[in-house]
């Protein structure tokens, strides 16, 4: 242990890390700027939904927002911080160099040129249908797209370089992810085959796998390698991870269908859909298991370790929430719940929970070993605390508020009175809401600490490392 | 490397023939969906609106789909594939923080109603949380010749001059004006007794049907909030140059309900209430509502807000009915 710390210092001065450490820091950096703003664009939604004249006009109706505020969370914030961490992952989980800093750059700058130009067009009105998380012009899904394929060609670079004989198990989630979404994005331009229904079928397909064959694969590949390094052992079973990938990859693409549940598409494609959402909680329960039982015994050890405790609440909300999903996918729950504001409450845990806790466990737990700073405890704990319970307030109010708007309906009172039976559960969404862009301040804060600014130095104890845990 | 060649391109592969099987194959078999009899494609002017409808995003709080469901007949019939032959992009929606819109336009044909509330939904509905449009709005000294100004109440009136609509609130208005379901064909007609038996609440109509001498108060407001108010208001007053009052509304306290219960179940369009004449019309009621519904809400109309008309029984509704138009 004591080897290889000394070695990793010394490594520090090496020009590849040094490289490798900037692109983590500008990808991480970027990324924290859509959170800030995307999650402020949330927040100011939020307010609307209680005071519905505040700031009104064009630029900022509540129609023109929320895709932004969608899209950024997506394509900004999780996209270029998920993809910074993959880089990570690949060149030291392989022992190798970046295989093309030039390209990384290329990368982040493809991004976040498709982001801003996504922005604006959205603002003004150049939105693509409406169609949920394919909003921007489809010239700027082709930015993402390239940025896209330069990830791929450099993270299958990167890792085709490596010194281990094993390929380790997140660059198979980082890359395969990286990949499918290439498949997914080409899917969603093409327009020959979506006119009318066409459309409502592919809409479906798409909008559940850019969220779960892109944000899940990256994140699981964050976990796959953090938590073996943050508690100096290997993943408890590398096995049931070959397998939850397999079963991910074969049962995910089939479910989209649910989001159409009692619509005019085919009855067997939804019930297709509504049966290939049970099956995942094969890989779900399966992941979930794994990286808990990695965990076991040593979570007296949490409090002492920030990223630990961020991936923990990560792996809970991928546990919860997807199984959340499977239960949301029956006819009979979504009978209920089904065009309420508790998939908004879904939609949150999911991506917040799971995905946005998981990048931050994985920043907090890499970016330090990159640079050498380490952020202050007290922004740690700040962040941790406000982050978490204002996404439990959040989630709770919209998911109690989301069955009483779907009861309302089945008995039959007069709509507007599902508008006014929300109006508490709105405030304390914004109440949650607000907590959590909070939590965001103070991360960009502990961010700034551990890329440009001046953070602590990384105590020896937290540097500790088992290198490619699984190499 | 082999081994990373058969991990990403075997599991690209793989997602590969996924892709084409879940999304592209349906993609292209229902792209072919024929329209059903009754569904055309839309105007220039209704398919600009469409276009305003898409940039404002509309589709975000509203749902144009109304599912095989109890609580879903409010909405409309149940959406048929047919029905989709001319819309793309599609604008099904996952959020119903507003309304359905697949049949607004039957249910709200009122072109006055329609940009008072766009202007500012709130000058109709106290309690809508929709952004107000006003930027699709201009305020003009005089309307030009031809052009109606919005009725809009006092409160949200500009001090001086009027309100007139721009390019896109008509285009908008004449979209959803066009969202109107054709039946389903060889069907029933809509006011066939599977509709008259079974209210929007989904309640048997014996269940609710009043008594001679009484009827469901509860009831009879419920159906009134959600059916009349956007026009008549909770208070009956109507809006003033827009939707007639049915306080102190001489049809309404007259002890021979017959005209009374024929505009509800007709509808009516261009009438003199008190000296004031309304063209803004109003839909019949009698395609959606059934008679115990109807007579719930005549007897509620009857009985609120200082009105003394005689109450109504689900029979007078039904032998109203028969006669016809």
């Amino acid at each position: 242990m004591r080897t290889d710390v000394t070695a990793q210092q010394s490594a520090l001065i090496n020009s590849d890390d040094r490289t490798l450490a900037s692109v983590l820091c500008a990808y991480t950096v970027t990324a924290t700027f859509w959170l800030l703003f995307a999650t402020a664009v949330g927040v100011l939604m939020a307010y609307k939904f209680g005071a519905p004249d505040f700031w009104p006009g064009a630029y900022l109706t509540f129609g023109r927002l929320r895709p932004i505020h969608t899209n950024d969370t997506f394509y900004g914030w999780a996209s270029v911080a998920l993809v910074g961490l993959a880089y990570y992952v690949a060149a030291r989980s392989s022992r190798a160099p970046l295989y093309s800093a030039k390209l990384a750059w290329i990368g982040l700058v493809l991004f976040n040129l498709a982001a801003v130009a996504g922005t604006i067009a959205l603002d003004l009105g150049f939105n693509d249908g409406n169609l949920e998380y394919r909003e921007w012009p489809w010239p700027i899904r082709l930015i993402f797209l390239a940025a896209l394929i330069v990830t791929a060609w450099n993270l299958i670079g990167t890792v085709a370089r490596r010194s281990t004989e094993d390929v380790y198990l997140s660059n198979w989630y980082t890359i395969g992810g990286v990949l499918w979404t290439c498949i997914i994005a080409v899917v969603a331009i093409l327009p020959w085959y979506q006119y009318g229904l066409g459309q409502v079928s592919v809409s479906g397909f798409y909008m559940h796998n850019a969220v779960g064959m892109w944000f899940t694969p990256l994140a699981l590949g964050v976990f796959y390698y953090a938590l073996p390094k943050v508690l100096s052992r290997p993943i408890y079973s590398y096995s049931l991870g070959v397998f939850a990938f397999w079963t991910n990859l074969v049962f995910y693409p089939i479910i989209g269908a649910h989001h159409f549940l009692f619509s005019p598409l085919p009855w067997f494609l939804q019930t297709t859909a509504i049966v290939f959402s049970v099956a995942m909680l094969v890989p779900v329960w399966g992941g979930s298991a794994n990286f808990l039982l990695t965990m076991h015994g040593r979570m007296h050890g949490m409090a002492q370790s920030v990223p630990l405790m961020f991936i923990f609440v990560g792996v809970i909300g991928y546990l919860v929430g997807s199984t959340q999903g499977t239960f949301e996918a029956f006819r009979s729950l979504q009978q209920v719940w089904h065009f309420t504001n508790f998939t908004v409450g879904h939609s949150h845990l999911t991506m917040y929970g799971f995905v946005t806790f998981a990048i931050w466990g994985g920043v907090y737990a890499l970016l330090p070993l990159a640079t050498g700073k380490q952020p202050n405890s007290l922004g740690l704990t700040l962040h941790f605390w406000m982050a978490l319970v204002g996404s439990f307030i959040y989630v709770i109010s919209l998911s109690v508020g989301g069955t009483i708007q779907g009861l309302d309906w089945i008995h039959g009172v007069p709509f507007i009175q599902s508008v006014a039976d929300m109006q508490s559960y709105w405030i304390w969404r914004g109440v949650g809401g607000s907590l959590m862009w909070l939590s965001h301040v103070v991360f960009a804060w502990n961010v700034w600490c551990m890329s440009y600014g001046v953070g602590a130095k990384a105590s020896l104890e937290d540097s500790s490392s088992t290198e490619g845990a699984g190499a | 490397m082999n081994k990373l060649i058969l991990i990403a391109g075997g599991s690209t592969l793989v997602y590969m023939v996924l892709a084409v099987l879940m999304g592209v194959l349906p993609g292209i078999k229902l792209s072919n969906t024929p329209p059903g009899p009754g569904v055309n494609p839309l105007t220039v002017l209704q398919a600009q609106g469409r276009a305003v409808y898409v940039a404002s995003g509309c589709s975000y709080c509203h749902t144009q789909q109304v599912r095989p469901l109890d609580q879903d007949k409010v909405f409309g019939r149940p959406s048929a594939p047919g029905d989709f032959a001319y819309q793309t992009p599609e604008l099904l929606g996952s959020e119903r923080t507003g309304p359905d819109l697949t049949n607004v336009g039957k249910r709200q044909p009122s072109v006055v109603w329609q940009y008072i509330h766009l202007y500012n939904p709130r000058a109709v509905v106290p309690q809508s949380i929709m952004p107000a449009f006003e930027w699709m709005f201009q305020v003009v000294d005089s309307a030009p010749p031809g052009v109606t100004p919005v009725a809009l109440p006092k409160v949200y009136a500009p001090t001086h001059g009027v309100v007139v609509p721009r390019h896109d609130a008509q285009a908008l208005v004449a979209y959803l004006l066009a969202l109107k379901q054709p039946p389903f064909p060889g069907g029933a007609d809509e006011s066939s007794a599977s509709i008259r038996g079974a209210g929007p609440t989904g309640a048997p109509a014996s269940a609710a049907a009043p008594r001679a001498g009484g009827y469901n108060a509860a009831k009879g407001q419920a159906l009134f909030t959600a059916t009349c108010a956007a026009c008549h208001q909770a208070t009956g007053e109507g809006l003033a140059g827009a939707f007639p009052p049915l306080k102190g509304n001489a049809a309404v306290n007259d002890a021979d309900p017959t005209l009374h219960i024929h505009v509800v179940l007709h509808g009516l369009q261009g009438t003199n209430v008190g000296g004031i004449v309304y063209p803004s019309p109003m839909p019949p009621f009698g395609t959606t509502l059934s008679d115990a519904d109807i007579a719930n809400i005549i007897n509620y109309e009857r009985s609120s807000w200082g009105n003394h008309g005689a109450s109504v029984t689900l029979e007078q509704v039904a032998a109203e009915r028969a006669t016809g138009n």
